[in-house]
């Protein structure tokens, strides 16, 4: 990745190490320490996302589902059949890549929107499963009895802890979403959200790479569900309905979708705002939603990101002073 | 660029009675042709001919109706459009399809697609191999750059170029697919003189350096001036073909393009 990306890695690095050590002495808002490991969890989610959406251009209603098949997996794994949480975890994600796999073969083969459709019923068809399997799932009551995660052989009880564990992965997952848009494929991708019968004339597979990356996208989500049962440690299908999905879709429409950077700062912002500052709203929180859809969509199409020139509007280019041909 | 062949195949391309029907319109009537390699072929005709229609079955955007397409002996009928890259045939768009906000040199550089392999792992891991690939990637679509006489505007963003310099992008990034049949549909359109003489010199570079060339162009002069041999299409059927020369005399391409007397 670039040198400029590679300033902001560092910056961004920088401030989330640091960021328990300034919350935590403060009474009032040591809370935010809990708020931040759930922002790193859905970071993972919205890392894959923004690479589908806006790296290849499809949309995908199923990021809850997937969330929900990495945590349910992890959850009974653990709970019922006595696993080790980090040999769960990767059953998890197997498991959500292979449906993922399933489910964009037929509609990623087709232009268009059909993968919204698509993953639209899915989300639906995963959120009745969880809750009328209820001898594995625990159905509408949840499901307890799980286990936390253990770094070398130390149960990681605390949120400063979970804390280090979770955006560690988010840092891992950015570097190599950072490497892959920087490469063959990156640019297969972004040639593909740009001018796809091109694309396809210059020999890259596009229905191929749309799958794979929405494959990728469903294993960040499944290892963000992980992370999320072995923190909350109680399971209920509500987290993981089409509500949720559409959380996930505004985290990165809110950051600006053509940038994983972007992606990052509307997911956190989201996180607090749900977790915060919208509780006041009561049932009426879906309203604020589309209303804060309503307005990015229509005042900021390129997200937050495209106000601080973080990478979301085209990139500098040098113009030379003449047209190159005399 | 590409090493020429010793021995070369007697056709490159082989069009055996090809239709192609949209519903109700039929936009080639059974074409049949053959287009020798090594040479510069145009393809001329009225506006509807069915010239695009062709570049497009020829390079799997569109799956003719019935009929066979041969290239380089082999059947590639049925073959997607990146299947077809792979094979060989490459090409350009009537309207520019440039990868507008990438960067000139990123454009030709996804030109490499087809001749590169890393995927997600490779890349996200940022594997040895495909660290080099990298390199080898940047350092071909330099020289296509170069090739095409665009290397100062590497870094400037594709979609800001004026027209004449996004043509000549799209042919580079044609070219880097290394292919061994070029497909240039309306290349002149839009272009000035000079712009126009610089782009019949390119052509003939790149049919120089072993590559065929099939050229759709309204641009009579420049047909005229640079094709070897050129193949007239009628409401989507065989019209004539020949060397200009013969063409520029026949009685029935002239009513063609000027209306019966």
């Amino acid at each position: 990745m670039g040198k400029r990306n590679w300033g902001i890695f560092l910056g961004t690095l920088v401030i989330i190490a640091v960021f328990p050590w300034l919350v935590k002495p403060v009474k009032a808002i040591s809370h935010y320490l809990d708020v931040m490991v759930f922002a790193g969890i859905f970071s993972l989610v919205s890392i894959g996302l923004s690479m589908l959406m806006g790296y290849a251009g499809q949309v995908s209603l199923a990021q809850a589902a997937f969330f929900g098949i990495g945590a349910y997996t992890s959850g009974i794994l653990t709970s019922r059949l006595g696993f080790n949480p980090w040999a769960a975890m990767p059953v998890g994600i197997l498991a959500s890549m292979l449906v993922a796999w399933l489910l964009g073969i037929p509609a990623l083969r087709l232009k268009g929107h059909y993968l919204a459709m698509a993953t639209l019923g899915f989300g639906v068809i995963v959120t009745i499963i969880l809750n009328e399997e209820v001898q594995w799932t625990g159905g509408p009551s949840g499901m307890g009895d799980i286990p936390s995660l253990s770094v070398a052989g130390v149960k990681v009880t605390s949120e400063m802890g979970y804390y280090y564990v979770v955006w560690s992965m988010v840092f891992l997952a950015l570097l190599f979403c950072f490497h892959v848009l920087h490469s063959r494929v990156g640019r297969a991708l972004r040639a593909i959200h740009e001018e796809e019968m091109a694309a396809e004339a210059m020999g890259v597979p596009t229905a191929r790479f749309k799958i794979q990356v929405f494959v990728l996208g469903a294993a960040f989500a499944a290892l963000a569900g992980s992370l999320y049962t072995h923190y909350v440690t109680f399971l209920n299908p509500a987290s993981f309905n089409l509500m949720w999905s559409i959380r996930f879709l505004l985290m990165v429409m809110v950051g600006g979708m053509q940038s994983l950077w972007g992606a990052l700062l509307g997911t956190v912002l989201m996180t607090f705002v749900g977790n915060e500052w919208l509780h006041v709203f009561a049932e009426f929180e879906i309203l604020v939603y589309g209303a804060i859809l309503l307005v990015v969509a229509l005042l900021l199409p390129k997200g937050l990101v495209s106000l601080i020139s973080l990478g979301g509007s085209p990139r500098k280019v040098r113009v030379p002073l003449t047209d190159g041909s005399s | 660029m590409t090493e020429t062949k010793n021995e070369p195949p007697p056709k490159i391309l082989e069009l055996h009675d090809v239709c192609m029907q949209f519903g109700g319109i039929t936009a080639l009537k059974g074409l049949s042709y053959i287009v020798p390699p090594g040479i510069i072929q145009a393809v001329i005709g009225p506006n509807g001919a069915g010239k695009t229609t062709l570049f497009h079955c020829i390079t799997g955007i569109h799956q003719p109706t019935s009929g066979r397409v041969y290239f380089q002996g082999v059947e590639i009928g049925g073959k997607l459009p990146h299947q077809i890259a792979a094979a060989g045939i490459s090409r350009t768009f009537q309207h520019v399809a440039l990868f507008k906000s990438m960067s000139v040199l990123e454009n030709i550089m996804v030109g490499r697609h087809c001749r590169t392999h890393s995927g997600f792992w490779a890349t996200g891991l940022r594997f040895a191999g495909m660290r080099s690939e990298e390199k080898g990637i940047r350092t071909s679509a330099l020289s296509h750059l170069e090739f095409v006489g665009l290397s100062d505007l590497a870094h400037q963003q594709a979609g800001t170029l004026p027209l004449g310099k996004q043509k000549m992008l799209e042919i580079a990034r044609a070219l880097a697919t290394d292919p061994r049949l070029i497909l240039l549909d309306e290349p002149a359109g839009g272009l000035n003189m000079r712009e126009t003489e610089e782009l019949g010199e390119l052509i003939q570079r790149i049919c120089h350096g072993g590559i065929t060339v099939m050229l759709v162009e309204h641009d009579m002069n420049l047909v005229m001036d640079i094709s070897d041999q050129v193949l007239v299409l009628h409401y989507g059927e065989f019209l004539a073909a020949g060397t200009p020369r013969e063409i520029k005399n026949r009685q029935e391409v002239i009513e063609a393009y000027l209306g019966e007397q």
